[in-house]
């Protein structure tokens, strides 16, 4: 990776165990400061057993790492001073008022001027007049940015955002994902578990995850072409038994539909330009080589991964 | 690097919780008040009125002053006269009496000739304590009973008067001479109901933060195991104060139980079992997953506070294994202690044994709950 930014998390070998299972398996990342790095990975993958282990929250049972200059073995305290973490569940007090929430955690941080900092974030939140309501009547998507709020209180240099939009509608992620961006414009690291695809493509870096073991990382851009995926997009008449029949071909590894057109990728080129080039000459569909995009890709390694459930091999061969 | 701000934080929150939550509240109060009228009314370990058949072989002056002392009695509810055996064992085993008091034929002639006759009580034994305080009051009433119709009449010699009288058993009953149960009981239940309270409380208090996933949000805020621990605390070290205020007035104008002692000595005794129970609640909270499992290991601390710590049978009287277990639990040296100050007129000096072993329980569990209370999840 070229000119990356001094790293504010740099993990190596990060280990853990529960019973005889690696939740997490010697995983290497570096997060660079001030960019948005997307986790990705099926559910039970370690994304979160990851996360916690970064902020201090998990001792690693094996393995090292930096997380804003600080040993996340020894210095767990000093990271919490910097890093807002936003669990994956609703983990405010339900019992207690929107207001008595961001007052506790801005009392929990030792803030200067409390009052006026939750005041304030009242108003960002436009809570200000439902400010005595109890946190536990709030709708899936308020409560998510009350949470959201909560973790800023503090002004953290790190920002740790555990499946955030997990359960929130459409809306209200195209605005979460706003906010996001503009926090990373401020200076803000950013490290982001999902399993969407939308939300993926909005990250300056990803790590995809499977089985505690990273498969791949690096730039989102780069993605594809690390992975020397290769693909075609096909228009047809007949989309769904075209699928059908080139899901059955040995040289193509995913058939993505993408609205009235097919996606046809594989990562050896020759054999699939000849596969093209034949179905193009039985007149079945129009084929037109891309560039491979994120959306391919993890398609691709979700499949993979997918199929290579027994073995552990890094990255899937697509069969 | 300890932060009286975040105590405070913690203090807030749980005082709002506990506010919120009317319930939990409502129980902390007012179970206790239920208990002490249940218990302090219910359990008699000198019970009276106890179903009595009397079986008479012979008559006479003294078998009829016998009969009338019996009836008198309110030990006995006297329930009939039988002369066939068969009949009277069939009343005890069927349960019509407790008791069969069976006067042996030649008794008349043989107390007039001094032969030291012997009455024989057939007791149902099921429940020994039941009996305990009824045996002995029998042969309170057969010596007055001979006494008093033998008046004027050809009395056996003064100096025989020890082998005659085998029945003359004197009870002394000290601290308590009126043998009431509820002056034993209750300073006993504040002991018991304290320690159900506290422990229950606490420990399901922490647990429903790891359960609704809150304790995530708390063990990523830089708060230090401590200020979580004394903030969520001392809400209920407060609630203890409550139960105690009601408890020692109720004690007080309810069951005239006494309160002869050191105040002062009170005071600091009840705190240190206070803080006790309390952190065994937050032990308890740190093994458990959920709040299931934290009332199950709360009801199973609770049973040793009642059954080996001298509440319900005299600690002396256990077999030294269970009195060594006994003095692991917490509830026994205050029962001591509560006992020694309300009813034996106690102070500091009396106490000092029982504080330093509460001391050394405390220091013994806080420093476990430290060591289990990580800030981490694992």
């Amino acid at each position: 990776m070229t000119d990356a930014p001094a790293p504010a998390i740099s993990v190596r070998g990060l280990t853990k165990i529960y019973g005889d299972r690696a939740v997490v398996d010697h995983l290497d990342m570096d997060v660079p400061a001030g960019t948005i790095y997307g986790f990705l990975g099926p559910n039970g993958s370690g994304k979160t057993t990851t996360i916690r282990m970064m902020c201090g929250l998990l001792v690693p049972d094996d393995g090292e790492g930096s997380c804003l200059g600080y040993d996340i073995r020894t210095q767990s305290l000093n990271i919490k001073e910097h890093v807002g973490y936003m669990t994956q569940k609703f983990s405010l007090y339900e019992d207690l008022t929107i207001r008595e929430n961001l007052d506790f955690m801005a009392r929990m941080y030792r803030l200067k001027g409390r009052r006026k900092k939750v005041d304030l974030a009242l108003e960002d939140l436009g809570l200000v007049d439902r400010q005595n309501q109890l946190a536990g009547t709030l709708s899936g998507g308020w409560k998510q940015r009350l949470a959201l709020a909560a973790c800023l209180l503090h002004e953290p240099r790190l920002l740790l955002l555990d499946e955030p939009t997990a359960g929130v509608d459409p809306k209200a992620r195209r605005d979460f994902w706003d906010e996001i961006r503009q926090l990373a414009a401020s200076g803000v690291t950013i490290l982001v578990s999902t399993h969407y695809m939308d939300e993926a493509i909005q990250c300056d870096y990803i790590a995809y995850i499977a089985y505690g073991k990273k498969l791949i990382s690096g730039r989102s851009a780069e993605i594809p072409d690390m992975i020397g995926l290769h693909t075609f997009r096909v228009e047809a008449s007949d989309l769904t038994a075209l699928e059908k029949v080139l899901r059955e071909e040995p040289d193509v590894a995913q058939v993505a539909r993408f609205g009235s057109v097919l996606h046809v990728s594989g990562t050896d080129l020759p054999a699939l330009k000849a596969l093209a080039k034949r179905y193009q000459n039985e007149g079945r569909g129009r084929w037109q080589e891309k560039p491979s995009e994120l959306e391919e890709a993890f398609i691709y390694l979700m499949t993979g991964v997918r199929d290579n459930f027994a073995e552990s091999s890094p990255e899937g061969d697509g069969n | 690097m300890i932060s009286p701000a975040r105590f405070i934080a913690v203090l807030v929150k749980e005082f709002i919780q506990m506010r919120r939550d009317h319930v939990t509240f409502a129980m902390m109060i007012g179970l206790p008040i239920v208990q002490l009228f249940l218990f302090g009314f219910a359990i008699n370990s000198d019970p009276r009125n106890l179903p009595t058949l009397l079986e008479l072989n012979d008559d006479g002056p003294i078998v009829r002053a016998i009969v009338s002392g019996l009836k008198t009695s309110d030990y006995y509810n006297f329930v009939g006269i039988e002369t066939d055996p068969a009949k009277s064992a069939l009343a005890l085993r069927d349960g019509t009496a407790n008791f069969v008091v069976v006067i042996p034929s030649n008794f008349e002639r043989d107390v007039l000739r001094g032969r030291s006759p012997e009455i024989l009580i057939d007791a149902d034994a099921a429940d020994p304590t039941a009996l305990g305080g009824a045996v002995a009051a029998l042969s309170g009433i057969v010596n007055i009973a001979v006494d008093q119709s033998m008046q004027g009449a050809a009395r056996p010699m003064p100096s025989q008067a020890g082998p005659t009288q085998p029945f003359s058993i004197v009870v002394h009953r000290e601290y308590n001479p009126e043998g009431k149960t509820a002056t034993n009981i209750v300073p006993g239940l504040l002991a018991v109901i304290l320690s159900m309270t506290m422990v229950l409380i606490t420990a399901v208090a922490i647990v429903r933060e790891r359960e609704k996933g809150t304790m995530e949000t708390l063990i990523a805020s830089p708060v230090r195991p401590i200020e979580v621990m004394t903030g969520k605390i001392i809400p209920y070290i407060l609630v203890g104060y409550v139960q105690t205020i009601v408890f020692l007035v109720a004690a007080r104008l309810i069951f005239g139980v006494p309160f002869d002692g050191d105040p002062f000595a009170f005071f600091l005794g009840f705190n240190l079992y206070i803080v006790v129970n309390l952190a065994l609640g937050f032990l308890i909270s740190t093994v458990t997953r959920n709040q299931m499992q934290a009332m199950q290991i709360s009801f199973f601390t609770i049973l040793p506070s009642i059954l080996l710590s001298g509440f319900m049978f005299p600690f002396a009287g256990m077999p030294a294994w269970a009195q060594t277990l006994g003095t692991a639990v917490p509830a026994t040296h205050f029962l001591r202690i509560v006992r020694k100050i309300m009813l034996k007129g106690a102070g500091l000096p009396e106490i000092t044994g029982d504080m330093l072993a509460l001391g050394i329980i405390m220091v013994v569990i806080v420093t476990l709950a430290m060591l289990r209370y990580r800030q981490t999840l694992d």
